[in-house]
C-alpha cells in the first residue's frame, strides 16, 4: 500500500489531535503510567523493523535489520510488561477507595 | 493476504487510540493496557504475511529476534522493582527510538545503493528487490526520473526527507534515553561532558542538520554515516547536563520524540499503523511533557536549557550551624505526643523499602489520636506519581494522601513533620537562595513546622546533589540509618509508650 503525500499530512493531522485530546484530561497520579503506556503504543515499530529484516538482501542490511527487531521487541513487550505492573497497584487503590467509603 | 494485512493494521490503531484513552482515566486504565496490547499483538501477527517479507533465512531471523528479545524484556519487566520502573521505562523508550533509527538505516543505506546507477541497472535492482518484472521495475525507475545522482531523487523528496528526519530523532532519542536510564540507575553521575556545554550542543546539532541535508544532495554512504553518528552524539550530549527532578519530564520528552520517529518511517516504509500510533504518541507524549513539566512549575525550555547543577555548585557557601542528631526512640517520642504529624515520604522510603513499616506507625499514631497525613511532593521519588503507587502497595487509604497545593498552608500548624528518604523536595534553598539549582522549584514547606525530624541513611546530598540547608536548622533533628529500621524502631517505641 502507497500513503500519497497529502494523504499522509491528513492522518499526520488527524493522528496528532487525537493524541492530544485522547490525554487531555489525565490526572497526575497517572501521569507516569500513561507515559510507560504510550512507551509501549510506539513498540509498533516492531513491525516495521519485521518489514526492513524481511526486505533485506545483503549481511550488512540483515544485520541493522536484525539489530532493529530486537530493540523494537524489547520496546514492545517491556513496555507492555512495565505498565501493566504500574497499573495493577492503581486497581488494587481503586478497590481500597471503595473499601474506605 | 494483503488485505488482511492492511485490515489487521487498521484494527491495531483503533485499539491503540481506544487503549491510550482508557489509560487516561483510574478506572479503565487497567482496560486501555490490555486493548493496546491486543492491537500490538494482531499487528505482529498480521505482519509475518506482510508480502514485502521476503527469503526462509529473513523469517529465521525475525523470529528469533523477538523470541530473544521479547523473552529477555519479558523476564526484566516482571524482575526489576517498582523503585526502578522509571529507568525502565527510559531503556524501552531508548530501544524503540534506535530501531526507528535503525529502520532509517536499512531504508537509507539501501536507496543509496541506487544512486549513480543508469535507468538499466536501476530497474535490474529494483526488480530483484520487489519480486517484479524487469518491465514494472523499469517503468517505475523512469516514472521517478531516470538516473538518480542523490538520495532525494533515488527514494522520492519526501520520504529521503521523512526518512532523515526520522533518523535524526530516532538516534538522539536513542541515546539520549539510555543516558537518562544510565543516569537514573546510578552508572552516570556527571552533570557535563564538556566546558561550554550549551555552545558545543548548538554546534554539535547544527552539524547533525548540515550533514543531514548533504546526504540529502549526494549519494555518499560516508555523509550518511556522519550524520547517524551525530545525532547519537547530540543526544547523548543533550542528555548528560540534566539531573535531579526534571529526569521525568525529559523521558517523557524522547518518549514523544521516539513516537514522532516511528510515524516518519511510518511513512518511508507506507505503514499506516507506524503513522498512526507513532503520531497519537507524539502528540500525546508532547502534551504529557508539558503536563509534567507544569506540575513542577518549571517551564520546558528551563528543563532543557538551564544546565542543570553546573555553574551553581562553585558559588554557594557552605551552610551554618550543624545537624544535630537524635535517636529514633526520641523522635518517636516527639510524634506520639503530638496533635498533628505530616508525612513526606521521598525515594529514600521507596528504596528502604519502609512504606509498610511507615504504615504501621501511623497505623499505631491515629490510635492514640494522632492526626497523620501523608504530603506527595509533584516530583517525589523519581516520577510523578510513584510514591502514590508505593503507599497505594503498603495499604495507605486515599484520603490520607495530599498533594503539594492541599497540604502547604498545614506545615505551620503541624507540629512534628516527618522526611523520610526525601531531600530535593523540602529544600528551602528553591525558595530563598536565587543561586541555587533547584531555585523556583516548588517545594513542600518543611521547615515552617514545629519540629522536623528527617530520616536519612548519610550525610550526602540528594539526587540533584545540592546541600539542604533544612538539616542544619534549629528545629530540625536528624535520625541516620535505614529507613526500614528507623521505622521499625519508631514503632517498637511508641507501642511501648
Amino acid at each position: 500500500m502507497i500513503i500519497e503525500g497529502f494523504v499522509a499530512l491528513y492522518i499526520f493531522m488527524l493522528a496528532a489531535f487525537t493524541g492530544y485530546e485522547v490525554i487531555s484530561r489525565v490526572p497526575v497520579i497517572l501521569h507516569t503510567p500513561l507515559m510507560s503506556g504510550s512507551n509501549f503504543v510506539h513498540g509498533i515499530v516492531v513491525v516495521g523493523a519485521m518489514v526492513a529484516l524481511g526486505e533485506a538482501q545483503t549481511v550488512p542490511q540483515q544485520i541493522v535489520g536484525f539489530v532493529a527487531v530486537i530493540l523494537a521487541a524489547g520496546n514492545a513487550v517491556g513496555g507492555y510488561v512495565v505498565t501493566e505492573r504500574m497499573l495493577e497497584m492503581f486497581k488494587s487503590k481503586d478497590d481500597q477507595k471503595k473499601g474506605a467509603r | 493476504m494483503n488485505t488482511i494485512v492492511q485490515l489487521s493494521y487498521f484494527l491495531a490503531a483503533v485499539l491503540f487510540i481506544l487503549g491510550l484513552k482508557g489509560m487516561s482515566s483510574p478506572r479503565t486504565a487497567r482496560k486501555g493496557i490490555v486493548w493496546a496490547g491486543a492491537g500490538m499483538v494482531v499487528a505482529t501477527i498480521a505482519t509475518f504475511f506482510h508480502p514485502e517479507i521476503h527469503g526462509f533465512g529473513n523469517y529465521v531471523l525475525i523470529v528469533i529476534a523477538i523470541a530473544v528479545a521479547g523473552g529477555l524484556a519479558w523476564y526484566s519487566g516482571k524482575k526489576v522493582p517498582m523503585t526502578d520502573m522509571p529507568q525502565m521505562v527510559a531503556l524501552y523508550n531508548g530501544m524503540g527510538g534506535g530501531a526507528a533509527a535503525a529502520i532509517a538505516a536499512v531504508e537509507l543505506f539501501r536507496a543509496l545503493g541506487r544512486v549513480g546507477l543508469d535507468t538499466q541497472a536501476q530497474a535490474q535492482q529494483l526488480a530483484d528487490q520487489a519480486g517484479i518484472t524487469l518491465k514494472a521495475a523499469e517503468a517505475a525507475v523512469s516514472a521517478e526520473g531516470g538516473v538518480t545522482t542523490s538520495l532525494g531523487s533515488a527514494i522520492g523528496g519526501d520520504v529521503a526527507i521523512l526518512g532523515l528526519l526520522g533518523a535524526l530523532i530516532g538516534t538522539v532519542a536513542f541515546s539520549g534515553s539510555l543516558v537518562a536510564w544510565a543516569k537514573l540507575d546510578g552508572r552516570l553521575k556527571r552533570n557535563s561532558l564538556v566546558p561550554g556545554q550549551q555552545v558545543v550542543n548548538i554546534v554539535v546539532f547544527a552539524a547533525a542538520v548540515i550533514f543531514g541535508i548533504w546526504s540529502f544532495y549526494t549519494g555518499s554512504a560516508l555523509v550518511l554515516l556522519i550524520f547517524f553518528l551525530l545525532g547519537l552524539l547530540f543526544g547523548v550530549l543533550m542528555a548528560v547536563p540534566i539531573g535531579g527532578a526534571d529526569m521525568p519530564v525529559v523521558i517523557s520528552l524522547f518518549n514523544a520524540l521516539t513516537g514522532l520517529a516511528v510515524a516518519f518511517e511510518g511513512y518511508v516504509l507506507g505503514n499506516p499503523a507506524m503513522i498512526i500510533a507513532g503520531t497519537v504518541v507524539g502528540s500525546a507524549g508532547s502534551l504529557l511533557t508539558q503536563l509534567m513539566a507544569k506540575a513542577m512549575n518549571r517551564p520546558l525550555s528551563n528543563v532543557l536549557f538551564s544546565g542543570f547543577g553546573t555553574g551553581a555548585s562553585t558559588s554557594e557557601e557552605g551552610p551554618e550551624g550543624e545537624m544535630k542528631e537524635v535517636q529514633a526512640e526520641d523522635a518517636g517520642i516527639m510524634m506520639a505526643y503530638a496533635n498533628q504529624v505530616i508525612i513526606v515520604p521521598g525515594y529514600g522510603m521507596a528504596v528502604a523499602q519502609a512504606q509498610h513499616k511507615i504504615w504501621e506507625l501511623v497505623e499505631l499514631l491515629q490510635d492514640r489520636d494522632v492526626t497523620v497525613k501523608f504530603a506527595i511532593h509533584p516530583v517525589a521519588g523519581r516520577m510523578p506519581g510513584h510514591m502514590n503507587v508505593l503507599l497505594a502497595e503498603a495499604g495507605v487509604p486515599y484520603d490520607m494522601i495530599y498533594d503539594m497545593e492541599e497540604i502547604n498552608a498545614e506545615f505551620e500548624r503541624t507540629d512534628v513533620a516527618v522526611v523520610i528518604g526525601a531531600n530535593d523536595v523540602v529544600n528551602p534553598a528553591a525558595k530563598t537562595d536565587e543561586s541555587s539549582p533547584i531555585y523556583g522549584m516548588p517545594i513542600l514547606n518543611v521547615d515552617e513546622a514545629e519540629n522536623v525530624i528527617v530520616i536519612k541513611r548519610g550525610r550526602g546530598t540528594g539526587f540533584s546533589g545540592v546541600e539542604n540547608k533544612l538539616f542544619y536548622a534549629d528545629n530540625c533533628s536528624m535520625v541516620f540509618g535505614d529507613g526500614q529500621k528507623v521505622a521499625g524502631a519508631l514503632v517498637q517505641t511508641v507501642k511501648t509508650l
